[in-house]
């Protein structure tokens, strides 16, 4: 249970950001989670949103560099310790985590949506659905 | 077509070459003051060039020394026998301006002509000639060359890439003539829109005006399905079809019954050995207008005059390795544009790319600047950080020198339709 992630390299200048943005608005694409990843003189933007194959298609005509990639997507129940107990989780069964982001206003708030790139997939749904994360799907997230 | 001359003995060609060098340098004494004056301080008169051994004794001709004499000072010829000029872009002050009478046209012309039909073009063939046409010689010089041979002729001349395609899938073009550069970028946008380039009737492209490489001519080969030749020329001496490339592809045939070569050290003057890299150096032998003797192209290369596969004698002037002027000096280190092109070509990555070179303190630095391919993309930092690793080490162990290596968005260096502008030097030297 994955769900695609858009990632979109980011040159480091100025207004490129808000560009990039305003070319997903302009076609009705939705934000749903995104995190900013950067290096010195560039920037990866890692966005989940509602159209991810158009979205492709839109960014590659605006001459962007832009792939996608399988992703968990997971519940995080607001309450102390929630995002350390999936760590945890990850650490015990040696999963590396490549990169990790979550978004608090998910599900009227009740619970913050966390997004993360593992090196293994499989493994990681595993371990995370038998101990109790709840993982989100695309569609799902879609629904909302 | 002329093979007479184009498979000559070398001591027929040797002959043709002593008339005509000593008829072209009485023609350059008597009528340009410039060389009469410069013979006259050396002692030498014209009666003393007899054979074209003797072209050793003669001096060097400077693109200043064109420069100096803005606009017709060193023509031989008064207007009334001049047919057209042609003339450089000056970035740096005047324009190198170059004249040509009616003779020197044909001679053009016929050079290109015997190149055209040295790759396999005959007067059934289209031709599209997407140089620029004006005062650059590229469109013009290919138009008349090709109009020689009878081919038919689309002037096309740059840009309008859109326009360039529709041509190329409806005209019937057989040969495409443009700047490497443009062709490649003509074969991108034709792969961007879905065309198959199996699906066109092309089978050729003749490129020069900006250097490239054997890599790169395996790219546009399998990109727009074709044969892709090379060719060389410069306006001083002619245009384009100074030397081309035969169906053999193995080094540029050089017109050398009009362009005599030489090459030499570019520091002490001296010729070099045959095989051995240098400063090329033409003689134009065959031209009325503007007679220039021993005239330094910067260019880099060597000659090879073994017989080609092709059946010609002539002698092949291999691909230039880089100019004299354009080499840049970093950190005491000779670097050329074309290496980085190299590197990035046995990469499997496009050649877009800009040079940023500038002094911090003392130390000269050199950035590369990469267009990000989309094969090569990640969505992690990881793998993004080892391709850069990946290209400054390559560059490192070609060029001797660490370059900082810095990727760029697809398609956001400017694409030219006529040179591409590789080097941004901000050191105030």
């Amino acid at each position: 249970m994955t769900i695609r992630q858009l990632s979109v390299f980011l040159e480091n200048k100025s207004g490129r950001l808000a560009e990039i943005t305003e070319t997903l608005a302009e076609a009705d694409i939705h934000i749903l989670a995104l995190s900013i990843a950067d290096a010195v003189d560039y920037g990866v933007l890692r966005l989940i949103v509602d159209q991810p194959d158009r979205a492709v298609q839109v960014l590659k005509n605006h001459h962007c560099a832009v792939s996608l990639t399988n992703v968990i997507a997971f519940g995080l129940p607001k309450e102390h310790g929630a995002f350390a107990r999936v760590a945890r989780v990850l650490a015990d069964h040696g999963i590396g985590l490549e990169y990790c982001y979550a978004f608090n206003d998910y599900r009227a708030s009740k619970e913050a949506l966390g997004v993360m790139r593992v090196e293994d997939n499989d493994k990681a749904i595993q371990v995370l659905q038998e101990n109790g994360v709840t993982l989100v799907s695309e569609e799902e997230i879609l629904s909302e | 077509m002329d093979q007479e001359i184009e498979c000559a003995s070398r001591e027929d060609m040797r002959k043709l070459q002593s008339e005509r060098l000593a008829k072209m340098v009485k023609n350059a004494y008597e009528h340009v003051p410039f060389y009469r004056e410069k013979l006259d301080s050396m002692g030498i008169k014209p009666e003393d060039i007899q054979s074209i051994d003797d072209i050793t004794k003669l001096p060097f001709t400077l693109k200043t020394d064109l420069r100096d004499h803005y606009p017709f000072g060193l023509f031989a010829v008064g207007k009334e026998d001049l047919a057209r000029i042609h003339a450089s872009s000056g970035t740096t002050g005047h324009p190198t301006v170059v004249g040509y009478t009616q003779h020197d046209l044909d001679v053009w012309a016929h050079c290109i002509a015997r190149g055209l039909t040295s790759i396999g073009m005959t007067k059934a063939d289209t031709v599209q000639i997407a140089y620029g046409y004006g005062l650059f010689t590229g469109g013009l010089g290919f138009h008349d060359g090709a109009g020689a041979l009878g081919m038919t002729v689309i002037p096309a001349s740059s840009g309008n890439t859109n326009r360039q395609i529709a041509m190329l899938q409806d005209y019937g073009t057989d040969l495409l003539c443009c700047t490497p550069s443009y062709a490649m970028y003509i074969g991108e946008t034709m792969k961007e829109k879905g065309i198959d380039p199996k699906s066109l009737p092309l089978r050729a492209t003749f490129c020069g005006a900006e250097p490239w490489t054997e890599e790169m001519r395996k790219e546009m080969e399998a990109l727009l399905d074709v044969r892709a030749y090379d060719v060389y020329g410069l306006s001083e001496i002619a245009g384009p079809g100074v030397a081309m490339e035969c169906y053999a592809q193995a080094g540029m045939h050089i017109a050398e019954d009009y362009f005599y070569p030489e090459v030499i050290d570019p520091d002490t003057g001296e010729p070099v050995e045959d095989g051995q890299y240098g400063e090329l150096v033409f003689t134009c032998i065959g031209k009325e207008a503007l007679p220039l003797i021993r005239y330094r192209t910067r260019d880099i290369c060597k000659l090879e005059r073994s017989k080609c596969a092709c059946g010609r004698t002539t002698v092949r002037m291999m691909k230039p390795q880089g100019r004299t002027d354009d080499m840049l000096i970093i950190r005491g280190i000779n670097v050329f544009p074309s290496q980085i092109e190299s590197v990035l070509l046995s990469l499997g990555m496009e050649p877009n790319y800009q040079m940023i070179v500038d002094r911090k303190g003392n130390l000269d630095t050199l950035e590369v600047q990469i267009e990000m391919a989309e094969e090569m993309f990640s969505d992690t930092m990881k793998n993004l950080a080892a391709a850069e690793k990946r290209i400054a080490e390559a560059l490192k162990s070609t060029l001797n020198i660490v370059a900082k290596v810095r990727l760029l968005e697809p398609k956001s260096l400017p694409r030219s339709e006529g040179k591409a502008k590789r080097v941004i030097d901000n050191r105030k030297l």
